[in-house]
């Protein structure tokens, strides 16, 4: 081992090559904290509604028109921003920017969807711990889909400036992730405020 | 530490003896609260991630942290958040409802002033320099080893301080979203915990919790971890059962994360959860064990030398057996619905956190201030320091315990002359006059010996780890040379024999170009890359500035200052991450 250690330095990348380098394990921190953030949201909401007396959903029956729309296309950014990446690891720079470019308009669009949704409800944020659970915890993610949207756009600009190529481009894929984290975790918040309530529960 | 141990001698003071009336009860409350408050968050944890920032590169024959900057971002909000809390503090806004604040003693209608709001998004705001230090730890621990330190060969420091950071990183969210939530029910009407809106408030207790006893292990296995590290070296042998410690220090953080709720005993929970809590809470008593027979044996199996450091150390074990008993006791249903909310509890809290992290800590202090400056600290003057420390804490607390089980309870600024609590609170009050005089002893020997100690070159104690053999204090790049590592205890190789080749600590990687470091591979620590680290940036300080304006906007609703903080945030972290060529995150060939 000491011998070939000794000798080994020669040979060893020198900075972050492809996905190999500590950015990548500061994403995953990063995104391990955030989700432990949204766990702790659910459990909020999940805790609050088990021990609430009945007639506690102030929608039994919450309207899918708009949601299940909405996370349909904000689970399809993730596949577009992927492919924007694939873009970047072949070489491709305009299907590149294609990518991230159109990620970030599907996710502004999802992010308007839902403010239409915030307005089209008939409570407000203090009308009962139900409202205030939703607002905030929808409010939480929307934060994060903000800042997911920021993330797309700097790596937009930076591939536009055309920083990466496929060895170098540590930043992208950890924006990417990032951006799948977005998307998965809406598919929990979804789940919770939309699906849960018709398995009966907290009616 | 040295404002919240002031405060403690302040209500010492108020309650050495029955219906003294130095301090008003509003007084009492913000002291005693602001004493938690400083003493759990802005003393426990952040001396040791500052002993294990500036430790670990050390012992891990690396030339920084995986995240300089990041270091420094943690640092910065520390200090800032820090202030914050204080700047409530001094204009009469501390916080008063004890360090875990429960609602609705916390919420606005029976807390109008501004004290919960300092509290509040201080405590969000000091939980992101807790957090970025945390995933710092992580990636260190995981990425920049020296090679061939596997992760069998890691010392128990780094592994107390990589089991706190995990928990760190999960459970600091909880405490964060319980303050925002706090916050928003007190400035915007939401109805978290207000029952009259259909809230809970019970909800409270059990996010603080999630988050409070993980972070009460938080702030002791890497004392423990400096204690498994240091006690060996004054019995000049190693570790007892290193492997058995090291997976106890997993093991204990794991049950860690289920027993919060035998802070919630006296609830009125189902009894299920209390019985399943209760077992947790006693099972977790074997990892913990394990560690207490491990020193036992270290010490009884080496030839000690009784240094000051070994004496704070070896005493610590005591102590947390005492501690440990306690909490054991109040594991128990029954026993804790008995004990709740007296004195029991203080006295049990303190045994843990003065037993398990100062004494550690201040041994730590006589263990590595020759590393650091040079120099050895006086240990004439460590003797007193210790005796002093040792039976002033002791007459303090141990008397305590039965005040609490003579039914004292706990938050109140007075009381009556029943039952001979009078006595036993002057004991206690002079026995925390003298603890206070032998910290006081620590201080006068750090200065003193900053100047006029002893030489201590590069390995005073003839320890066994990387960082001793390094010049005292190491030059800014640590090793000129990365060390690689063929054994647990590198400098005592020749001594010990045993299999396999011998470390090399003057012969490797030189790394000479720039700022450079070599990263391994999480478990074998085989050397996979060389790390390019950056220079120093103002983009954390920036950072800092940002959100101390828009923590300070959210707190007074001036919402153009939070907003224009937010920007410089948002600015200060674009910059922060800007891909940069001599960090080789972009191909300078495509300038």
């Amino acid at each position: 081992m000491i011998e070939t250690v000794i000798a080994a330095p020669l040979n060893l990348p020198v900075g972050p090559i492809r996905r190999h380098g500590i950015g990548w394990w500061g994403a995953g921190t990063l995104i391990a904290s955030e989700g432990a953030l949204f766990a702790y949201l659910l459990f909020a909401y999940y805790y609050t509604g088990a021990t609430a007396p009945r007639g506690w959903l102030l929608e039994p029956s919450p309207p899918l028109t708009l949601a299940l729309p909405n996370t349909v296309l904000l689970l399809l950014s993730s596949l577009v921003a992927w492919w924007g990446e694939q873009g970047v690891l072949k070489g491709a720079r305009a299907r590149a920017l294609l990518g991230f470019g159109g990620a970030a308009l599907m996710g502004s669009a999802f992010a308007v969807v839902q403010w239409l949704e915030w307005r089209s409800k008939s409570y407000g944020i203090g009308t009962s711990s139900y409202a205030s659970l939703y607002f905030v915890t929808t409010g939480f993610h929307m934060a994060h889909v903000l800042l997911g949207i920021a993330v797309l756009i700097a790596i937009f600009a930076w591939t536009a400036l055309d920083y990466f190529s496929p060895r170098r481009r540590l930043v992208v894929s950890a924006g990417v992730l990032y951006w799948h984290f977005v998307d998965a975790v809406w598919l929990f918040v979804f789940t919770t405020y939309y699906l849960t309530p018709y398995l009966g529960f907290g009616r | 530490m040295a404002l919240g141990g002031a405060e403690a001698l302040m209500m010492r003071l108020q309650l050495a003896g029955p219906n003294l009336s130095l301090l008003t009860p509003a007084e009492y409350n913000q002291l005693f609260s602001t004493h938690g408050m400083t003493m759990i968050f802005l003393y426990a944890s952040p001396v040791l991630s500052g002993f294990s920032n500036y430790l670990w590169p050390l012992l891990l024959g690396s030339r920084d942290m995986a995240f300089p900057r990041l270091n420094a971002l943690s640092y910065w909000i520390y200090l800032a958040s820090g202030l914050f809390l204080y700047a409530g503090f001094v204009t009469g806004n501390g916080p008063n409802d004890g360090w875990f604040n429960y609602v609705p003693y916390a919420s606005r209608d029976y807390s109008p002033g501004l004290n919960q709001d300092f509290y509040a998004l201080g405590m969000v705001f000091l939980g992101i320099s807790t957090t970025v230090g945390a995933a710092n730890f992580i990636v260190t621990a995981f990425r920049t080893r020296a090679p061939g330190m596997s992760i069998n060969r890691l010392p128990i420091l780094v592994w107390g301080t990589l089991t706190a950071s995990v928990a760190n990183l999960v459970v600091v969210p909880a405490v964060s979203l319980a303050f925002f939530l706090l916050w928003m029910d007190r400035q915007f009407g939401t109805q978290f915990f207000n029952p009259a809106g259909g809230g809970q408030p019970l909800l409270w207790q059990h996010l603080f919790w999630i988050f409070g006893h993980p972070w009460v292990y938080a702030i002791v296995l890497p004392a423990m971890g400096m204690v498994s590290d240091g006690l060996p070296v004054f019995c000049r042998r190693p570790l007892v059962g290193y492997s058995l410690v090291a997976l106890s220090t997993v093991a204990t953080m794991i049950f860690g994360f289920g027993v919060w709720v035998h802070h919630m005993f006296a609830t009125g929970l189902p009894g299920l959860g209390l019985a399943f809590f209760s077992g947790a809470s006693i099972a977790i008593v074997v990892p913990s064990a394990v560690a207490v027979f491990a020193w036992i044996a270290t010490i009884r199996l080496g030839r000690p030398v009784v240094t000051t450091a070994f004496l704070f150390f070896s005493s610590m074990i005591l102590l947390f057996v005492i501690g440990g008993v306690s909490g054991f006791m109040t594991a128990s249903v029954p026993v804790d619905w008995q004990l709740t909310d007296t004195y029991f509890v203080v006295a049990h809290l303190h045994y843990v956190l003065i037993g398990i992290n100062v004494f550690p800590v201040v041994g730590a202090t006589y263990f590595w201030f020759p590393k650091m400056t040079g120099r050895l600290l006086d240990e004439r003057l460590g003797r007193w320091n210790f005796w002093t420390m040792f039976i002033g804490f002791n007459l303090a607390f141990l008397p305590m315990h039965l005040t609490g089980l003579l039914g004292m309870p706990r938050r109140v600024y007075t009381y009556g002359d029943y039952g001979g609590w009078g006595t036993l609170n002057l004991i206690t009050s002079i026995g925390s006059f003298v603890f206070a005089a032998g910290v006081l002893l620590l201080f006068i020997n750090v200065i003193k010996s900053r100047k006029n100690g002893a030489l201590a070159g590069k390995n005073p104690w003839d320890a066994p780890t990387l960082e001793w053999s390094v010049p005292s204090p190491p030059p800014a790049y640590n090793f000129a040379v990365i060390p690689t590592v063929a054994s647990r205890y590198p400098l005592w190789e020749t001594r010990l024999g045993g299999e396999g080749g011998l470390s090399s600590l003057d012969r490797g990687m030189m790394l000479d170009q720039g700022k450079e470091t070599v990263g391994t591979s999480a478990l074998d620590a085989e050397p996979d890359m060389v790390l390019e680290m950056p220079s120093d940036s103002v983009a954390p300080f920036l950072l800092t500035v940002g959100l101390s304006a828009l923590f300070v906007g959210l707190l007074l609703k001036v919402w153009v200052l939070a907003g224009i903080g937010a920007a410089i945030a948002l600015l200060a972290v674009l910059a922060w991450l800007w891909p940069s060529t001599d960090l080789r995150e972009r191909e300078p060939t495509h300038d």
